[in-house]
């Protein structure tokens, strides 16, 4: 076991290296996420009341555009050099590498998300009316759902003709519940209107469900021949 | 297949005439919907034949991910048999017995689980290898094909009754929404990858989408619940004589949906011959060092139909 761990942090780390290094997701995801605050801020023009109940859908419809340039980056950049055809043939657990993976996605769409919510609470004047502290599960929990489900179907939709293009294709439809979790849910504790357990429940059980099924088959996805 | 077609499609087209006949003019008209109703013999056997078809496609593709190793395969195959065991003793539980719809009995939910199971051994025994991804493939087309057909036919059957085209919140509309979003990347995914790993790839993404299903389905029916709904509905008994229409039809869709999968079934096989019998003559040509060591010709084969 001190062996996965240990690639898992080597990998992560070096991950972190090059971001830190180049900024390239990052910028980009940040740069982007903003075009969309300004841009439903100019189509929809809200009051502060009925901001908090469109705002839930905004925030998380910005994340998920977002987190797919990350998510794309991912095993695009280990393709040059054949970096993953030598994952592929060495002795390292392919689960170690695909955590390694997510944790680091993770880290960058949180750090995204840190960033952009003062943004949205600036530009669309926004008060919590329910529970605020419940945000913090939630954001928690959906970002893991987008990541371990998105890094996955990145690794699979490197494998066909229009990389870039495929990986939305491939992550919208099964991340629809998600979605409908995160965003009902957040506009539940912005309105204060219904309690947001249930909601919080649904994202936890969709994250172990999808991650067990990950790990479980990320190797034949990474072997597939 | 060449005579057998033939005669299946015309005992089909016969089938279907006489569940049309039965649905437009033997079947009561509905006290409160009148004949808009009728709609209910084309939408719902759709929708439980694309269900079948793709739980068929689940089936085949954990079948084909399964066989890739011995050890999985048993492990598959244990989890299926208590998958069913439980499915069949569970229903009787009064505890468990108080959680079923009204209507649905226990006998009936623990036989669906049987048949289930079997389906799936069943599968296992007449599709092997390859022939497993084919039928995945198959079963996922046609499949689409009747979950459209449901979702065309659903908001022309609401418009009249209900007021409105679409009802963003009725679970059966939206989830069966999903099911068919989840397909279609499937199928984008099989069109879009066209390397020897497609197989595999799909077949994860199609154990991904099954997977989702349920979850589809609880969040909208929590969605729903929290949202101002119009009144849709509200289950009632049906008449038997609509009931028997009904199963009629679905019986010819069935057959119909069989029809359509069976030839999709022996088009792929044979697309995939052509093309692996290309492959190994572009090996055998004289240009290529192959060729010399191996005179021997490589003719299209033809397994027994």
């Amino acid at each position: 076991m001190k062996s996965f761990w240990s690639i898992t942090l080597a990998t992560l780390t070096k991950d972190i290296r090059l971001e830190w290094r180049s900024k390239d997701a990052l910028n980009a995801m940040l740069f982007f996420s903003l075009l969309v605050v300004v841009i439903f801020m100019f189509s929809f023009d809200p009051l502060a009341e009925e901001s908090r109940h469109i705002v839930g859908g905004l925030v998380w419809v910005a994340f998920l555009f977002a987190s797919v340039v990350a998510l794309n980056q991912t095993w695009a950049r280990e393709l040059r050099n054949q970096v993953l055809d030598g994952y592929r043939v060495s002795p390292a657990p392919a689960t170690a590498l695909f955590v390694a993976k997510v944790l680091g996605n993770f880290v960058f769409v949180i750090l995204l998300e840190a960033l952009m919510t003062p943004l949205f609470v600036i530009f669309y004047n926004l008060r919590v009316l329910g529970p605020a502290w419940q945000l913090i599960p939630m954001a928690l929990l959906g970002t893991w759902a987008l990541v371990v489900n998105g890094t996955f179907f990145a690794a699979m939709s490197i494998r066909t003709r229009s990389r870039e293009l495929m990986l939305p294709l491939l992550l919208f439809p099964v991340s629809i519940p998600a979605v409908l979790g995160m965003v009902a849910g957040t506009t539940s504790i912005l309105t204060g209107e219904n309690p947001a357990h249930f909601y919080i429940v649904l994202l936890l059980t969709y994250d172990v469900v999808f991650t067990t099924a990950c790990i479980g088959l990320f190797d034949t996805v990474l072997q597939a021949e | 297949m060449k005579k057998a077609f033939p005669i299946l499609a015309v005992l089909t087209a016969l089938f279907l005439a006489y569940a049309f006949y039965q649905a437009m003019f033997i079947a009561p008209t509905d006290f409160a919907q009148g004949d808009v109703y009728r709609i209910i013999y084309y939408h719902v056997p759709s929708a439980w034949t694309a269900f079948l078809l793709f739980f068929i496609n689940f089936i085949a593709s954990v079948q084909y991910l399964a066989s890739a190793k011995p050890s999985s395969q048993r492990a598959v195959k244990w989890i299926v048999i208590t998958v069913g065991i439980v499915g069949f003793i569970a229903p009787f539980i009064p505890q468990v017995k108080q959680l079923l719809p009204t209507g649905m009995y226990p006998s009936s939910v623990a036989t669906t689980a049987l048949i289930l199971v079997g389906l799936y051994f069943l599968i296992g025994k007449y599709f092997p290898g390859p022939a497993l991804d084919v039928l995945a493939l198959t079963a996922a087309e046609v499949g689409v094909v009747f979950c459209t057909i449901v979702l065309v036919t659903g908001p022309i059957w609401a418009r009249p009754v209900w007021g409105i085209w679409w009802a963003p919140g009725d679970i059966r509309l939206t989830s069966t929404l999903v099911l068919w979003l989840i397909y279609v990347s499937y199928l984008v995914l099989r069109r879009f990858s066209d390397s020897a790993q497609t197989q595999k790839l799909a077949a994860v993404l199609a154990v991904f989408g099954a997977l989702d299903v349920p979850l589809v389905y609880f969040s909208i029916w929590f969605f729903r619940t929290q949202h101002p709904q119009p009144v849709i509905g509200g289950g009632g008994s049906m008449d038997p004589r609509m009931l028997h229409v009904l199963l009629i039809s679905w019986m010819a869709f069935l057959c119909f949906a069989f029809l359509v999968c069976w030839s999709r079934f022996q088009l792929e096989k044979l697309r995939r011959e052509v093309e692996e019998a290309e492959a190994l003559e572009s090996l055998m040509e004289p240009g290529n060092p192959a060729a010399q060591t191996s005179k021997a010709r490589v003719p299209l084969i033809r397994g027994p139909q």
